[in-house]
């Protein structure tokens, strides 16, 4: 990774000197080798740049706030495979001012959740360095090496694509590692088989840890509502608080339902969520349910009418079958 | 102090529930959280901190306030006067317990809020000494010993034992109450341990956290640093940071309107959020970099200004871990260190 990071540091410069781009939105190095964070790097300081294999987070919706004044020149923003499906959205939606962009794909092999690390027992990482797929964790209580597959984030568990969308230069792409083998509705699959009580429960137990951060939200390439109507004053359900204990399994409910069908599946959501949430899984129940009902082709499914569209009574069919 | 060997906590439990309400910290759905005590409970004491802090118990994220009632022509305006029981938190860390005092500079402040200074008169604190410190804490940058934990009672779990101790007035009367389960046990036991975990806090890689920019310079310098306009960036503006700091006091008291009953409830409030403070004339703080200045400036230069010096910070690394974004408290301080 550290070849990689280097070698996109080059190209970085190549542009910087050309004209071509004006500030950098990448990754700046952490405290302690795991929390690389988003950064936009001007007038080409490039101190601490990193792409690594903490470098989940995806960097596109930060493209509403950054290409939005003309006079800053233009942003280049480092994409991942799955980071560009949200960008690509975001600029079908015209939530961006794409001119203002310079959008480059970067290879990806799979990132790493450092919580589940920690979950696996490991404490006080103070840095961590990585080796092909090794990581070696040097800890306040001696060293430790893990490979990183063994750790990989939920949404790289279910890579199902390395395909690019909507980048102006692709950059060393093919040394992006291979998609994984596992299904990705799986997991969905599995809620489905549960009955309508155990699936409530299943939900209910997840969703009242809920803390109304709005992370999920702000995160999410789909919720680019200029003012999101549970921040509106004026819409009446405003809330800060939840003034029942179904209020916030509503919030995610009615969210799921706001990006149905625009969802890309980035994973996102669930990767932000500090109590471990697993929303993804509701907005990949819709996907699925669009690819059964509409096909796999149709990719605005929910914003075009055809006569061979499914009647809206499929709903009790469906639920008869407890699908 | 007494001891009781570890494999019997539950008994220790039992003997605090039979006299008081008790909360002890549990793993649940891939989280961590303080659950009432029942036999079923198990003690997640290798996990270090819950998830959201302890300052649930006494500034709940929630809290009804009044009801107003349409009656024909008058409003009947009902007090929300509800009786709370006594409880005691057990497990809670050394930096939550010190953010309790924080918080007493608040809300005990006259004039006192009811609901809070209740809930502290009826709260015991059974904190626990950290014996695996973890690389996101810096408790000891604000002087706080997580060998040494406050509150009313400190456990220190050490070598197959629990070992118990009562620090006020609270603690004793708790003990009173549950030692006939406990054995003898020598003053000086634990001190190897004691010097352990002291021994493992030097080794906090921000253990000694630089904050001398904000203790020497001026409000106005901090205020007008460029070094904002870079660090702010990468923030998403949630509220992650603010709901799980156990220092975080602002609140917000709002009005649910059911088309017949008015509720008036007061909820925690981020500083993050864009209606945060909104007055008639909008919002004071109009982007995210004032807003994430905001957070920063209160706990490290406003709070301490108006409490002796004080900072309205722990250490207990929760918004280290849980920033979605990897933004934290310490990354701030440290790029005002290298100014």
């Amino acid at each position: 990774m550290q070849m990689i990071a280097e070698k996109i540091k080059e190209k970085i410069k190549e542009l910087t000197e050309n004209g071509k781009i004006s500030r950098v939105m990448g990754w700046k190095k952490g405290l302690y080798g795991y929390d690389s964070e988003p950064f936009v790097f001007e007038n080409g300081d490039l101190r601490d740049f990193t792409y690594d294999a903490f470098s989940g987070a995806n960097l596109c919706k930060y493209m509403i706030a950054q290409s939005k004044n003309d006079g800053d020149g233009k942003i280049l923003v480092l994409l991942k495979p799955c980071d560009t499906w949200g960008f690509e959205l975001l600029d079908k939606e015209h939530r961006i001012k794409r001119e203002n962009i310079y959008a480059l794909g970067i290879p990806c092999g799979g990132m790493v959740d450092i919580e589940k690390i920690k979950k696996s027992g490991v404490k006080g990482i103070t840095e961590i360095s990585e080796k092909e797929d090794t990581l070696i964790l040097k800890t306040m209580y001696g060293e430790k090496e893990v490979n990183k597959k063994d750790y990989l984030l939920d949404k790289c568990l279910v890579c199902s694509s390395k395909e690019y969308k909507d980048c102006d230069e692709l950059f060393m792409t093919d040394l992006c590692g291979d998609t994984a083998e596992y299904d990705r509705f799986e997991e969905v699959e599995k809620l489905e088989k549960l009955s309508s009580s155990e699936k409530f429960e299943f939900w209910r137990s997840q969703l009242e840890k809920c803390i109304r951060c709005n992370a999920c939200r702000n995160v999410c390439p789909a919720c680019s509502c200029v003012k999101c109507v549970f921040d509106n004053d004026n819409s009446g359900v405003a809330a800060k608080a939840n003034a029942n204990d179904f209020e916030e399994n509503l919030f995610h409910i009615i969210r799921a339902f706001h990006v149905c069908g625009r969802c890309v599946d980035c994973g996102e959501c669930s990767r932000v969520c500090p109590q471990n949430i697993p929303l993804h899984l509701l907005n990949r129940k819709y996907i699925k349910d669009i690819k059964e009902l509409y096909g796999d082709e149709d990719e605005a499914a929910l914003l075009t009418f055809t006569t061979e569209d499914k009647e809206p009574s499929v709903v009790y069919e469906r639920g008869k079958n407890n699908v | 102090m007494y001891k009781l060997p570890f494999e019997e906590i539950n008994k220790l439990f039992e003997a605090v529930s039979l006299n008081t309400a008790l909360y002890v910290p549990v793993k649940k759905n891939d989280t961590v959280v303080y659950e009432k005590y029942s036999e079923n409970t198990i003690y997640a004491y290798d996990e270090l901190n819950t998830v959201k802090s302890a300052k649930d118990f006494f500034f709940p994220q929630v809290q009804d306030i009044a009801q107003f009632k349409l009656r024909g022509k008058s409003i009947e305006i009902i007090n929300n006067e509800e009786d709370y029981e006594s409880f005691a938190v057990f497990g809670v860390r050394a930096c939550d317990a010190k953010s309790f005092e924080i918080l007493d500079k608040v809300f005990l402040a006259e004039p006192a809020d009811p609901y809070y200074k209740e809930r502290r008169e009826k709260g015991v604190i059974i904190t626990a000494a950290c014996e695996k410190p973890d690389e996101v804490c810096f408790c000891t940058a604000f002087g706080i010993k997580p060998w040494e934990p406050s509150g009313d009672v400190s456990v220190w779990i050490s070598g197959g034992y629990i070992y118990w101790q009562a620090n006020t007035q609270k603690g004793l009367e708790l003990t009173g109450k549950i030692k006939d389960i406990f054995n003898a046990c020598e003053e000086n036991e634990i001190e190897y341990f004691k010097a352990q975990i002291k021994n493992i806090c030097g080794k906090l890689p921000f253990g000694n956290l630089d904050l001398k920019y904000f203790k020497e310079t001026d409000e106005k310098d901090i205020f007008s640093s460029s070094v904002w306009d870079e660090i702010y960036k990468g923030c998403l503006g949630c509220g992650t940071c603010t709901f799980v700091c156990p220092t975080c006091q602002c609140y917000d008291i709002r009005d649910f309107d059911n088309g017949k009953t008015v509720e008036r409830f007061r909820c925690w409030d981020s500083c993050m959020y864009s209606d945060f403070t909104k007055m008639a004339h909008g919002n004071p703080r109009k982007t995210q970099k004032e807003r994430f200045r905001q957070r920063f400036m209160h706990k490290l230069k406003y709070f301490p200004m108006n409490n002796e010096g004080i900072y309205s910070c722990v250490g207990c690394g929760r918004c280290v871990r849980s920033c979605p974004q990897k933004l934290n408290i310490v990354k701030v301080a440290e790029a005002f260190s290298h100014d």
